[in-house]
C-alpha cells in the first residue's frame, strides 16, 4: 500500500523497508542542514569578525564527521539487508555520494572557521568582505537548493543548481582581480588577501560541491549519470 | 533563494518532512496494459526462437495475451515476474510441454530458427531433445547415475557403441560439474545424491542429447544457497554454447545469470531489456514496483 509519508519510497511491501529508506533520506536531509548552518555560520564569523561563532564552526566539524560514518553504515546496512535495486538502489548510491560531498562542504566550513581565528588575532580590516559574503550567499543557495532538490526529487531543480556553478566561477575571477589590485596598491594588504583568497576558493569549492549533489538527484530521478556531461545533453536527460 | 541566517537547519528540518512529494500516483498493480505492448527491446537481430502474437489459453482462461519476443542465439534471457503471470506457461511453449494439458490452446507464430514449433508434422521428441528442459525439483529417473545421462542417447541413438555412450556421460558430467563428484559412482541410485546433485544431474541428462536451448523452470527454487550457486556458474559457462531460458523468482537471480530480462506481468510481456538496465533504470512503472518489492 503506498503510504501518505512518502510516495516514492514508502510503498513496499516490507513496512519496515520503507522505514530504512525514509530514514536514510532524512538523515542526509539533516546532514545537509547541519552543512548549511556550518558554512552560514563560517561566514558569518569571517566576515562580521565573530571569534566565538568561528570557533563554534570549527568544533562542530566534529558532528559533521560522525553524520558521515552513521549515514554511510546505514547505507551498507540497506545494501546488505535488502539488496534493493532500480529507484531504491539509485537512492542508496547516490546518498552514500552525497555524504561524502556534504563532509566536504563541511570541511570547506571549517577551513574557513580557522582562516577567520588568525585574521581576528592579526587585527580586524573590512578588507574583501563583501566578495566572501557575495560569493558565500550564492554557494550557500546553491547547497540549499540543491537538498531541496534531493528532499523533492526536483531534477528541474537540480538542473538549474549546476547551470548557477558558471557564475560562481565568474564571480571568483572578478573577486581574485579585485584582490589581485588591492595587494599591487599596497603591500601591507597581502597577507589579509591572500588569506581572503584562501576562502573564497573554498566557498567556490563548495558550489561544486552543490553541483555533485545536484547531478546524485538528477540520477536518483531520471536514472542517468550526467556526470562528464555537457549541459545541452543533461538538459535533454532532465526534459525527459 | 535564502539569505544566510541561523534559521537555515530548522528550515532543513521541515524540508525532510517533505510537504512536496512526486505526484500521487495509482497503485502500480492497476496501471492499465495495452495488450500486445512491450517496453524496451523484446526484438534481436539474430534470433533463436522468434515468437508472435502468442495467445494460450487454459479453456476461457487467456493465460497468455498477445506477447511478441525473440529470444537470441547463445543468450541468458530470463523471465521474471508475480506468482500466475504466465512465464511458466510461456515457457512450456517452447518445447511444447503444454501439448499434454487438454485444455491449453496456443496460437500466433512460433519458430524456433525459422521453423514453427507447432507445425502439425513437426516430431515432437525431436524438437524436445533441441530444446531441453530443467524442472523446479530435481526429478531423476530411479536409476544409477550412468542410466540417467545415458538415456536420452540412448532412445535417440546418439551412439552406437558402449564406449561412446560412456563418452556422452562423462562429457555431460563435465559440463555439469558433476564428475568429480560421481565418477566413482555411477552404478550409485541417482535418488540417493544430495538436491543439489540430483539437479545437476538432471542438467547433465538435458544436456546429453546435446540439445541447441535449455529451458529452466525455477532450477534453485529447491537447493540450498551453495547448491545454487554452482548451478549458476553452470548457466554462465553453458551460455558459451546454448541458448538459455531461465524462469525465476529469485531477481537477485536474474540479475546475476541474465544479459537479458523479460518481465510479465498478469499475461502480458511488459517490458524486455538488457539485465543491466531494468535492474538499475527499468522504463515500466510495473517492473521497477516489482523488481523494488512494491508487490508480488
Amino acid at each position: 500500500m503506498p503510504n501518505n509519508k512518502d510516495q516514492m519510497y514508502g510503498d513496499h511491501i516490507s513496512e519496515r523497508f520503507n522505514n530504512e529508506l525514509l530514514e536514510l533520506k532524512t538523515r542526509l536531509l539533516e546532514m545537509g542542514g547541519l552543512v548549511e548552518a556550518q558554512l552560514g555560520n563560517a561566514v558569518q564569523a569571517l566576515t562580521a569578525n565573530d571569534s566565538v561563532l568561528a570557533e563554534q564552526v570549527r568544533t562542530g566539524d566534529r558532528g559533521v564527521d560522525q553524520m558521515e560514518i552513521d549515514i554511510d553504515e546505514e547505507a551498507i546496512l540497506i545494501i546488505a539487508r535488502r539488496q534493493p535495486a532500480a529507484r531504491d538502489l539509485r537512492l542508496v548510491i547516490a546518498v552514500i555520494k552525497m555524504v561524502v560531498d556534504l563532509e566536504r562542504v563541511g570541511d570547506e566550513a571549517k577551513k574557513i572557521a580557522k582562516l577567520a581565528l588568525k585574521q581576528e588575532e592579526e587585527g580586524q580590516t573590512s578588507l574583501g568582505s563583501v566578495e566572501v559574503r557575495h560569493i558565500g550567499n550564492h554557494v550557500h543557495a546553491m547547497l540549499h537548493d540543491s537538498l531541496d532538490a534531493f528532499a523533492r526529487l526536483d531534477a528541474e531543480q537540480a538542473l538549474r543548481v549546476m547551470k548557477e556553478d558558471k557564475r560562481v566561477d565568474e564571480e571568483y575571477q572578478a573577486a581574485a582581480r579585485t584582490l589581485l589590485t588591492h595587494m599591487m596598491e599596497d603591500a601591507r594588504n597581502i597577507s589579509r588577501c591572500m588569506s581572503i583568497m584562501w576562502v573564497l576558493r573554498a566557498l567556490e569549492r563548495v558550489g561544486d560541491h552543490a553541483c555533485n549533489i545536484a547531478e546524485n538527484v538528477i540520477f536518483m530521478v531520471k536514472g542517468e549519470d550526467v556526470r562528464h556531461t555537457p549541459m545541452e545533453e543533461t538538459e535533454r536527460v532532465v526534459g525527459r | 533563494m535564502n539569505t544566510m541566517s541561523p534559521s537555515i537547519s530548522a528550515e532543513a528540518d521541515t524540508r525532510s518532512k517533505g510537504a512536496a512529494v512526486p505526484v500521487p500516483e495509482d497503485k502500480p498493480e492497476d496501471t492499465v496494459i495495452e495488450e500486445g505492448k512491450t517496453v524496451g527491446k523484446p526484438f534481436t537481430a539474430d534470433p533463436k526462437f522468434k515468437l508472435r502474437n502468442v495467445d494460450v489459453s487454459y479453456g476461457a482462461d487467456r493465460a497468455i495475451k498477445n506477447i511478441s519476443l525473440d529470444i537470441g542465439r547463445n543468450e541468458v534471457i530470463a523471465f521474471i515476474g508475480p506468482s500466475g503471470c504466465g512465464k511458466s506457461t510461456f515457457l512450456r511453449c517452447l518445447n511444447r510441454m503444454n501439448d499434454s494439458i487438454d485444455i491449453c490452446r496456443v496460437k500466433g507464430s512460433l519458430e524456433l530458427d525459422d521453423q514453427n514449433i507447432y507445425d502439425s508434422k513437426r516430431d515432437v521428441v525431436e524438437l524436445r531433445a533441441r530444446v531441453g528442459m530443467v524442472f523446479q525439483k530435481p526429478n531423476p529417473f530411479p536409476k544409477s547415475i550412468y542410466d540417467n545421462v545415458a538415456y536420452g542417447p540412448r532412445i535417440h541413438g546418439l551412439a552406437n557403441r558402449k564406449s561412446e555412450l560412456d563418452d556422452i556421460v562423462e562429457n555431460s558430467l563435465r559440463k555439469a560439474g558433476l564428475w568429480n563428484e560421481a565418477k566413482d559412482r555411477l552404478d550409485a541410485m541417482a535418488t540417493g545424491m544430495s538436491g543439489g546433485q540430483q539437479q545437476r544431474l538432471c542438467i547433465a541428462r538435458a544436456i546429453a542429447v546435446s540439445p541447441e536451448v535449455i529451458l529452466m523452470d525455477e532450477p534453485c527454487s529447491a537447493l540450498d544457497p551453495i547448491a545454487t550457486a554452482r548451478v549458476e556458474e553452470l548457466i554462465a559457462e553453458m551460455s558459451e554454447s546454448y541458448t538459455i531460458v531461465i524462469v525465476t523468482h529469485s531477481m537477485q537471480q536474474a540479475a546475476r545469470v541474465s544479459n537479458r530480462t523479460a518481465y510479465f506481468h498478469m499475461g502480458h510481456l511488459v517490458e524486455v531489456n538488457k539485465t543491466d538496465t531494468v535492474f538499475t533504470s527499468p522504463q515500466h512503472p510495473l517492473t521497477e514496483s516489482y523488481i523494488t518489492g512494491r508487490f508480488g
